[in-house]
């Protein structure tokens, strides 16, 4: 009896133009498209439906977000530079990179820990109003996401970066899989930062 | 973006870092700006405006250039154009045929 499996190639299939790889994780970040837009439309819909919607942008840390916007493009642009590394097959340099990735990573999971721990420090946990709410299920979500690509950005990184020596093409690939799913989660973020660290208005001050 | 081991290839990708330093390079300064923004206090709509055309142009560069789409294959091009089209029908649909039902407009 014979098993049927899909070979893998690293080259691209006559009928894509891609590799299987590629096409995967771009339909899958379609996916996550429509994920966090249906978040953006549920905040803009309970947004625009309330006119008495309360404080919002005035009771998170801009400086900490704006460095945590700052770790994250940094993040960004190590990634890339992995890549680049893995390209040119040069373990020590992309091992650098990796490894300033999820470090970068770790530093926004911190910052992020320190900004939740305030919030129920100063009595503003998710049940204080829609806004709060809606914050803690959108930088929730994204907070996740920054996880599972350090765990496999770490992955490739350290113990699975052997195969940079036995296939340093599929390796290469795989290199920038991670790294568009990491750039999406950046993406994503440039985003939420100004939806809600600056542009919450609340209602006008009552004098 | 698949490539050979080559002289040819080496230069392709100096010439890759270069634009990655670049873009990271006005990243930094569209986030700067979007957060100075922030402390000109701006009315309402401009102040959304310019904060969400910043985080656009921001969002494409990144798109573009570090998840390499500028020269992706067209097949992305398409899904991701599709994915766009139908990102605005979930982000607006449900803004556009209920806020008169909550918040009727007389």
């Amino acid at each position: 009896m014979s098993t049927a499996a899909i070979p893998y190639t690293v080259d691209a299939r006559p009928d894509t133009g891609l590799n299987n790889v590629k096409l995967g994780i771009w339909l899958f970040l379609a996916s996550e498209v429509m994920l966090f837009g249906s978040l953006f439309a549920g905040y803009i819909l309970l947004r625009t439906g309330n006119p008495a919607w309360g404080a919002g942008s005035e009771l998170l840390s801009i400086p900490l977000a704006t460095l945590n916007t700052v770790v994250l493009i940094t993040s960004s642009v190590t990634m890339v530079m992995a890549w680049v590394a893995a390209m040119e097959r040069n373990l020590g340099k992309f091992r650098l990179f990796m490894g300033s990735t999820v470090a970068l990573g770790a530093v926004f999971m911190v910052v992020k820990g320190f900004e939740y721990a305030a919030k129920f420090e100063h009595h503003h946990p998710p049940a204080y109003s829609t806004f709060m709410a809606c914050y803690f299920t959108f930088t929730g979500l994204h907070a996740l996401h920054v996880f599972a690509g350090m765990a496999v950005n770490f992955y490739f990184g350290f113990p699975g970066a052997k195969m940079m020596q036995t296939d340093p093409q599929q390796f290469a690939n795989r290199v920038e899989t991670a790294g568009l799913f990491w750039h999406f989660v950046d993406l994503v973020w440039i985003f939420l930062f100004p939806v809600l660290y600056l542009l919450n208005f609340g209602p006008p001050a009552a004098h | 973006m698949d490539a050979t081991a080559g002289h040819g290839h080496e230069i392709d990708l100096k010439k890759h870092v270069r634009t990655y330093l670049l873009v990271f390079g006005s990243l930094m300064v569209l986030t700067l700006v979007t957060v100075g923004l922030k402390y000109l206090h701006l009315p309402t709509v401009p102040a959304i405006l310019v904060a969400l055309a910043i985080a656009l142009v921001k969002g494409s560069l990144v798109a573009c250039y570090f998840m390499h789409l500028i020269s992706e294959r067209k097949l992305i091009l398409i899904l991701m154009l599709a994915t766009v089209f139908f990102f605005f029908g979930v982000l607006l649909g449900p803004t556009l045929t209920e806020l008169n039902e909550i918040n009727p407009i007389h």
